[in-house]
């Protein structure tokens, strides 16, 4: 098993809403509190990342972020496509491509895999011009990863000759070398997460080349009680002691309790989703907890919380 | 202020309506409000009632009855409705989005003849196109919309719609496929290969694919999209009539979202495109909401008194009521409620804030409690209907 942090280029990924935005920004926290020079980069520009780390909005021009080796960007296709082309045609900076970047939106939406391939084009070239110690991507949604990491090779596939044949092997060899790449798939304890997670996981052994690096667990739902102490709540909430407790606090105990009662069942119905996910991973994949975060607002302090989280899952 | 006050459910909306389309961030539970409002309106309205879901969770499909993975349309059984305790005065009906078979119909339905549509059928870019092409699936799912509306077999058709990057592609998903049909790329790709550098303003455009993607595979790129083309007509005209159905009075939107903070901005900005696409915003149903009575006055003093004094409280319970508890162990569980409350309580004015800030825009809001259960027989999706209901 490769560390996770050792790995060059990371495809955050999961069901949507499962956070995988804040943990893809805690994971390059992370990575650049121990020295690594860091990329993370949104690629649907929705913005959270930016919130994430309250360091204003992000664009293709990557930004140092949180000092001093942490950078983010959004990924922009369009963009990413007139930098490729300036590259692959040696014009210089500024020069006159504009007629073909025009059309791109059409290009994208027509040829299939245009638009995946020109942006995991853009990220394995940050990884093998060494620009970054290690490039963590804030990818979509576990619905369309697939389609995003096989592109190169069904492009390859398409394409017999020329220089994008062999640009897209070159990529096919980053993607497939499991020292370098990495999908890290984000789940919270729910029913659909889990079931998308476990579909993934399978999917990514089936059609892709990509390791898959970790499953992080999101929002896990602290547990109150142990067993005894469980009694020990269930004898509270008897009448004889709620009414001390009552005298004790001027006014009813009950809600408290009962809220406590809400956590205990809300945990419960999801501990039954985890064992699922933890029974079907195959036995050597890393899964790392994290837990909900009882916070006013989500932002900088949230995601360094977060990355403490996951470097105390990491160690352990 | 209790989430239940300030409520109004579907019932009056969906009397009135023969589409509901039911949208919102990923991950809120679309599919369950989706199966729970027609599953509602079957059983209190009657009529045919049909749920058109799009990959939705195993257990789920089962209560449904939707075991075997078709896109045909399969009613659910009135027996599931009998074991629920309840009688449907109409029927339930429920078919799942299959994206290749829908395109595949849409092809045989647009193409010239059987030769040209099994020509489009077996090249290898159409099938890239059916399976991977991200923004198909929008589409799909309001074409067979359309197509189930148009056959008119049912009163009630509850749309959920598939996961995509963002709600707002879903609806621009039909003028994307006219755009893409009426595209000046088409007719460049579609142009024959001697005529290309006839066309000044398109040269640049020949020179760079040609430069980058090798001739052979531009001309294989060009005899799909000559095929392609020949439906154009077919498929403009149809994304036409697709877009007028979602923009019928007949047609209302319901927004799904929970009361976290990124699926409530995205909702937000969703609702506030309804309108100026010509769309009718019909209900906003918020899920998996924390109970009201976490926000009532002095509760939050009175947890953190119940930390303070758990020492001192522990020991008179143990000696007054809870004989042979251990006096530690129950400090600890107090304290343990004290905080817990405190948590729970801070999330649960988080969500009454992102509430506060919704209730300025239009429409219905109903509210559903976090359930104890997922959904996973129809018992639980009409207890889910239930809070949506009325």
């Amino acid at each position: 098993v490769v560390d996770l942090l050792d790995r060059k280029l990371l495809f955050v990924t999961g069901k949507g809403g499962v956070g995988k935005t804040t943990i893809a920004a805690a994971l390059g926290l992370l990575a650049a509190s121990k020295g690594k020079r860091t990329l993370v980069c949104e690629l649907d520009a929705k913005g959270d990342l930016a919130a994430s780390f309250e360091a204003g909005p992000t664009s293709f021009e990557q930004r140092l972020v949180v000092p001093p080796d942490l950078w983010a960007m959004s990924m922009d296709a369009e963009a990413s496509l007139r930098q490729y082309l300036a590259l692959q045609l040696r014009l210089g900076k500024g020069a006159h491509i504009g007629p073909i970047a025009r059309m791109f939106d059409f290009v994208a939406s027509a040829a299939p895999g245009v638009r995946e391939i020109v942006t995991v084009g853009k990220l394995c070239w940050e990884v093998r011009e060494r620009h970054y110690d290690m490039v963590v991507v804030d990818a979509v949604a576990s619905g369309h990863i697939i389609g995003q990491l096989a592109a190169p090779q069904a492009v390859n596939q398409l394409v017999h000759v020329g220089p994008v044949r062999q640009q897209t092997a070159e990529m096919m060899e980053i993607l497939s070398d499991k020292s370098v790449s990495g999908v890290l798939v984000v789940a919270t304890p729910e029913e659909m997460p889990v079931t998308e997670t476990l579909e993934l996981v399978g999917r990514l052994e089936a059609e892709t080349t990509v390791n898959l690096a970790a499953v992080v667990v999101n929002r896990v739902l602290p547990e109150l009680f142990s067993t005894r102490e469980e009694q020990v709540f269930e004898a509270l909430s008897e009448p004889t002691a709620m009414a001390i407790a009552d005298a004790e606090l001027g006014g009813p105990v009950q809600p408290l309790l009962e809220a406590a009662r809400l956590m205990v069942k809300m945990r419960r119905s999801r501990t039954t989703h985890l064992e699922r996910l933890r029974e079907q991973l195959s036995r050597g994949t890393p899964v790392l907890y994290v837990p909900y975060l009882f916070l006013r607002s989500y932002g900088l302090r949230a995601t360094h919380q977060i990355a403490a989280s996951l470097a105390a899952e990491l160690e352990s | 202020m209790s989430p239940r006050q300030a409520t109004r459910g579907l019932e009056a909306l969906l009397a009135a309506k023969e589409i509901a389309v039911v949208c919102g961030p990923g991950g809120v539970g679309k599919t369950s409000v989706a199966a729970a409002a027609a599953a509602m309106a079957a059983w209190h309205q009657g009529g045919k009632v049909l749920v058109l879901t799009v990959d939705p969770a195993r257990r789920l499909a089962d209560a449904l009855g939707l075991a075997n993975t078709t896109d045909l349309a399969q009613r659910v059984p009135e027996e599931a409705f009998r074991r629920a305790g309840a009688s449907p005065r109409g029927e339930l009906w429920a078919a799942m989005l299959d994206t290749k078979q829908s395109w595949d119909r849409l092809v045989a339905r647009h193409a010239p003849d059987a030769a040209t549509a099994s020509r489009i059928l077996a090249n290898p870019l159409y099938r890239n196109i059916s399976e991977r092409f991200v923004q198909s699936h929008d589409y799909m799912a309001v074409e067979r919309l359309y197509e189930l509306h148009s056959e008119g077999t049912y009163d009630l058709i509850v749309v959920d719609t598939p996961p995509t990057r963002s709600a707002v592609d879903f609806l621009l998903a039909p003028e994307r496929m006219a755009d893409f049909f009426t595209s000046r790329l088409l007719r460049l790709l579609a142009a024959p290969y001697r005529s290309r550098f006839v066309d000044v303003a398109a040269r640049p455009f020949y020179y760079v694919a040609d430069k980058v993607l090798g001739s052979q595979f531009l001309e294989d790129i060009t005899e799909f999209f000559i095929l392609f083309q020949t439906m154009s007509d077919g498929f403009v005209a149809r994304a036409q009539q697709v877009r007028r159905l979602l923009s019928d009075r007949r047609t209302t939107f319901l927004v799904v979202s929970t009361l976290e903070a990124a699926p409530v901005h995205e909702a937000e900005a969703f609702m506030r495109l309804l309108p100026v696409k010509g769309l009718n915003l019909g209900a906003l149903v918020l899920n998996r909401v924390l109970p009201g009575y976490l926000l009532a006055e002095g509760l939050e003093e009175r947890a953190g008194e119940l930390g303070n004094k758990a020492s001192e409280l522990a020991e008179r319970l143990c000696s007054e009521a809870m004989k042979g508890a251990e006096v530690s162990q129950v400090a600890r569980v107090l304290h343990e409620v004290g905080s817990n409350f405190s948590n729970i309580a801070l999330v649960a004015r988080r969500e009454a804030g992102q509430r506060a800030e919704l209730a300025s825009l239009p429409g219905t809001t109903s509210s559903v409690p976090e359930l104890e259960q997922d959904v996973h027989d129809l018992a639980g999706v009409l207890s889910l209907g239930r809070h949506i209901w009325s």
